[in-house]
């Protein structure tokens, strides 16, 4: 059975560049090296130039042949500053120079009606360099786990040369397209072509849902507990509204992470993480065990086959390395206590012929995650340890409405839940979401015995009489 | 109907929301997915890297896919990503896959097909010898670096992201292609205290940082920024209400209190706090974000600062280098590089990296206390003979 196939929530545009396509063939031939080794932008850049050096990729020399396409394209085949890229550069320099950005700080601009997707940006030397003049990204969704048709990079490609810098990052932080540098002008038209001929929406800035981003999952990854793409999907469509129009406090972000490798981050990067957990039994396949012990097989997939560590020893590398002690390797049978195992992954990764997750599959959700500022940074704490997650996801969508509601009621303006549930505590933050407490929500019990009783715990409550009491203690 | 090259498209100014399409998401993955990957969705077995960058993938249907994972630039430009269409037409159907750490992986249904997709990925540079697609990034070894803005883009930045990282990945590269570490290795940046990248749990992390308080625009701040605002903007109380000479309303700053976070730059224009001198580099290690083996972990302060030697970041490199051969050399299999640095005690991870130890890698900040060794557990190193002299205990 397949878990998943093509069901969008909206109608979906047909991908065809030859459709598409805004440029000429002769447009899209790029400049030959001979022309670039010789180009030279119309600033000096030598600390920039020195950046095109090395094996490493270099955006510098990928910039200069953004530039000189520009040079050559007809006056309307670009609708912003020719010189864009060339200015862009030659700020950069000067910013080396002076040892300082000349960004301003962005003002009011975005597309009517949505709260977030553009971030404002203004050079303050637009004398010098008035293709920066504006420079304001602009946030596209990116499709869950990131895989993409050529027909749309392609796409893409054209309408942002033609509408802005030609500059993307692949991908943002958060995990979005980025568009980078347009003026003012043409993010209305962007956000329309986007949607109108890429079926593809522009979101995710400000005190908003950001655009949730999840791992590869079930796509290539055996270790995928759930169906990341999936939830994703289905979560950025139900909170369309929270993700375009600010009504939180703070920025508020999900991330999806298959399994405790946790390949997005989730754990230090979202105020909910949604980490992949079984509740069963590893399963384990005892012939492709001993093939490790054997050598038939490298540990980790080849993970580490750059450098002779020795023969495998299933004790060194595995059954010792268990953070919980519950494994043992006797007679050639490997065993797991399960009751104590807690999910680490590494006997996983280590043997991944051999020993795989369990069957009984969901996902754990921790909150509140957080960079440094301002109260430091903050990683995810377990709220619910275990949780089915299945198409439509009602069950998940009730927890994450139960917390969000309570965050949007108590929250302070700008505060993260993070730091939110640092300010009221744990425990009154898993009343509120109505659930109970359990050990797994911390490391160890308190040290400090300063307990917050509240009148209702104690038989009698807080009022009592001194007259009574001074009947049996004199003043 | 295509994408239009009119200047408004299809968006019409005059009657803004006719035909307006809002609130639709992101494309729907699925007719991303090569037809080998929907195949076997969620289907497969076990992989193996069959070499540095190359990975195969082994479903229960039989079927395999092969990925080859090469190095991303963040920041590209539209001619750079008609190149990966290039390869994604020639080799892989048209499909390509870019990574939570700006790589980009190709794949392909086939063991014929991974060679000539290899050599062409291998043999594509730039005019000036950069290679446009090398593969790496897989394994016991050091995979892209996550970044930033810098100067490229934001208003905050100590340090620029894009040219840091391209220096580093040139100084690393052959941790990239090889893998040769006892375990994975995570480099991340940021180029301000708001890490946009979150890069606070990295085996190494590079930040900017501010190291001057804000010069406060005496003139324009009342006008610019709402001062109750401001002073709530600052986590350590450090502004109170002001009166300039000329009877302005404005906000004084206890500079001693200022720990350069910017967050009051973030609030208000008219306090910025960049400068040449005072901006630079602080390099955390030791910190991890999977579960495997121990939990995740924050990563700790190691050199308070390093200044900003645009374009190559000559003594960053070189700390970062050091760092990683250090480790390289002493940790045991599967260790990360905070779980090395626990084990050995950070006293031995200062003495074997040959970092100095200052004043500004103990935590005075809140909550510092459970930083302080509250026992007599640990290791004799110089710096450790140097108190004692100092204390007159020893000669
Ligand atoms: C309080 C903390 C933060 C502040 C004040 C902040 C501020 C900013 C600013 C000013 C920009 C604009 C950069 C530009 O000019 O393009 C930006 C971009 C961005 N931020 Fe943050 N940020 C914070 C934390 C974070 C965190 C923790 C994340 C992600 C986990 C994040 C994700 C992003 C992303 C994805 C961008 C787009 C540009 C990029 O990818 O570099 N931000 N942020
Ligand atoms: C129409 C008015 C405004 C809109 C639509 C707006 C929108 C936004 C959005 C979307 C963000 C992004 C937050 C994030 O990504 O984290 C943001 C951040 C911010 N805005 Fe505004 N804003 C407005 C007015 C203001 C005003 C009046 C101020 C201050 C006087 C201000 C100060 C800030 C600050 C300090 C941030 C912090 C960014 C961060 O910490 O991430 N904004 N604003
Ligand atoms: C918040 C928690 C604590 C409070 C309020 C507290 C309070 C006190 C008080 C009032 C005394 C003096 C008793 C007397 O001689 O009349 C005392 C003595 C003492 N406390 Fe605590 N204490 C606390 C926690 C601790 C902890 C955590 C430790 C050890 C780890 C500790 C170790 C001692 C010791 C060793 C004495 C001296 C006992 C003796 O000399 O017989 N206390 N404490
Ligand atoms: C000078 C102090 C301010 C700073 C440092 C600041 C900071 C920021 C940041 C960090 C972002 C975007 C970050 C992100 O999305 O990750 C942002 C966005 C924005 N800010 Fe501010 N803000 C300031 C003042 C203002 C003021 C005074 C206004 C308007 C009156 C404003 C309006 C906006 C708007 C409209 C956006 C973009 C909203 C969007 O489309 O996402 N900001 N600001
Ligand atoms: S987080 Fe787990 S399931 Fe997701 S890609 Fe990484 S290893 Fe696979
Ligand atoms: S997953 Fe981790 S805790 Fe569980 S048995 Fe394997 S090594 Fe031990
Ligand atoms: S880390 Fe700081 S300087 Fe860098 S992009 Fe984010 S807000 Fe800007
Ligand atoms: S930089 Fe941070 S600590 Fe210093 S004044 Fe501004 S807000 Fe306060």
């Amino acid at each position: 059975m397949i878990a998943m196939s093509f069901e969008p929530k909206v109608p979906q545009k047909d991908l065809d560049y030859q459709e598409l396509r805004i440029y000429t063939d002769e447009e899209l031939q790029n400049p030959s090296d001979e022309e670039l080794k010789s180009f030279k932008i119309k600033y000096d850049i030598p600390m920039l130039e020195d950046l095109e050096s090395g094996p490493w990729p270099s955006f510098v020399a990928d910039l200069k042949v953004e530039a000189l396409r520009r040079r050559k394209m007809a006056d309307d085949r670009l609708l912003i500053n020719r010189d864009v890229v060339e200015d862009l550069l030659g700020q950069l320099e000067v910013s080396f120079e002076d040892g300082e950005t000349h960004w301003k700080h962005g003002g009011i601009v975005g597309v009517n009606g949505y709260g977030g997707g553009v971030i404002g940006r203004y050079s303050d030397l637009p004398a010098k360099f008035p293709g920066v003049a504006h420079f304001h990204t602009v946030r596209l969704n990116q499709p869950s786990s990131k895989f993409y048709k050529s027909a749309f990079l392609r796409g893409l490609a054209d309408m942002w040369e033609l509408r802005g810098s030609g500059i993307f990052n692949m991908h943002g932080s958060t995990g979005d397209i980025i568009l980078l540098g347009t003026f003012t002008e043409q993010l209305e038209p962007i956000f329309q072509e986007s949607a109108h001929h890429l079926s593809n929406d522009i979101g995710g800035s400000g005190s908003n849902l950001r655009t949730p981003e999840c791992c590869i999952g079930k796509a290539r990854c055996q270790y995928a507990l759930y169906d990341t793409q999936a939830l994703c999907y289905e979560l950025t469509m139900h909170y369309q509204d929270e993700l375009h129009r600010p009504m939180f406090p703070y920025k508020f972000k999900f991330k999806f992470d298959g399994c405790p490798n946790g390949c997005v981050a989730s754990i230090a990067r979202s105020d909910l993480s949604f980490i992949g957990a079984w509740r069963d039994n590893i399963r384990i396949d005892q012939d492709a065990v001993k093939g490790y012990v054997a050598g038939d097989f490298a540990p980790g997939g080849g993970s580490h086959s750059g450098r002779d560590w020795g023969k495998f020893d299933i004790f060194k590398e595995v059954v010792d390395r268990c953070p919980s002690d519950c494994m043992t390797y006797e007679d050639g049978v490997l065993t797991v206590d399960d009751a104590n195992c807690v999910r680490c992954m590494h006997c996983i990764n280590t043997m991944p012929r051999a020993v795989r997750p369990g069957a009984d599959t969901g996902l754990s959700i921790l909150c509140g995650a957080k960079a440094p500022i301002l109260e430091g940074a903050q990683m995810s704490t377990l709220v619910v340890p275990f949780m089915k997650a299945e198409a439509p996801y009602d069950n998940i969508k009730d927890a994450i409405d139960r917390i969000q509601e309570y965050w949007i009621e108590e929250g302070k303006n700008r505060e993260r839940i993070g730091e939110m549930i640092q300010r009221i505590g744990l425990p009154k933050f898993l009343e509120a979401c109505g659930l109970p407490v359990m050990p797994q929500h911390v490391w160890r019990p308190r040290e400090n015995p300063y307990i917050f009783w509240k009148a209702e715990d104690v038989p009698g409550g807080f009022e009592r009489d001194i007259d009574d009491y001074r009947k049996r203690h004199a003043r | 109907m295509g994408l239009s090259s009119t200047r408004f498209g299809a968006f019409d100014p005059e009657n803004p929301t006719k035909d307006r399409i809002t609130d639709i998401g992101p494309r729907h993955f699925w007719d991303f997915f090569p037809p080998i990957i929907q195949r076997n969705y969620g289907k497969w077995l076990y992989h193996e890297v069959l070499e540095p960058g190359v990975l195969v993938h082994v479903s229960e249907t039989g079927e395999k896919v092969y990925t080859v994972r090469a190095g991303g630039m963040r920041i590209l430009s539209s001619a750079f990503m008609r190149d990966i269409c290039d390869v994604a037409d020639r080799h892989c159907d048209g499909y390509v896959r870019f990574t939570t750490r700006n790589n980009i992986e190709f794949l392909v249904d086939s063991y014929e097909k991974l060679e000539p997709l290899k050599k062409e990925l291998e043999s594509s540079k730039f005019f000036s010898g950069s290679l446009k697609f090398p593969i790496g990034g897989t394994g016991a070894g050091i995979t892209n670096i996550v970044h930033t803005q810098g100067y490229i883009h934001c208003h905050t930045p100590a340090t620029d992201a894009s040219s840091m990282v391209k220096a580093l990945m040139d100084d690393l590269f052959e941790y990239f292609q090889s893998m040769t570490l006892p375990a994975k290795l995570r480099v991340s940046m940021a180029c301000c205290l708001n890490m946009c990248g979150a890069v606070h749990c990295s085996d190494v992390a590079l930040l900017g940082y501010h190291r001057k308080p804000p010069i406060i625009d005496h003139e324009f701040l009342a006008k610019m920024c709402e001062i109750p605002t401001v002073i709530a903007s600052c986590p350590v109380a450090a502004f109170s209400p002001a009166t300039t000479p000329e009877g302005k309303k404005t906000v004084k700053l206890k500079v001693e209190r200022c720990m350069f976070c910017g967050n009051c730059y973030t609030m208000c224009a008219a306090l910025p706090l960049s400068d040449k001198e005072g901006d630079g580099i602080v390099v955390l290690a030791g910190g991890k974000l999977s579960n495997r083996i121990s939990p995740p972990k924050f990563s700790k302060v190691i050199v308070p600062f390093l200044p900003n030697n645009f374009p190559r970041f000559p003594e960053t490199c070189e700390v970062v280098k050091r760092i990683v051969e250090v480790y390289a050399a002493n940790a045991n299999k599967y260790e990360r590089l905070g779980d090395w640095a626990e084990r050995i005690g950070w006293e031995k991870f200062f003495e074997k990296c040959e970092l100095p130890f200052t004043e500004h890698l103990i935590d005075d900040y809140r909550l510092q206390y459970d930083s302080y060794r509250t026992s007599t557990q640990f290791k004799y190193t110089d710096a450790a003979w140097a108190v004692s002299k100092a204390a007159g205990g020893i000669e």
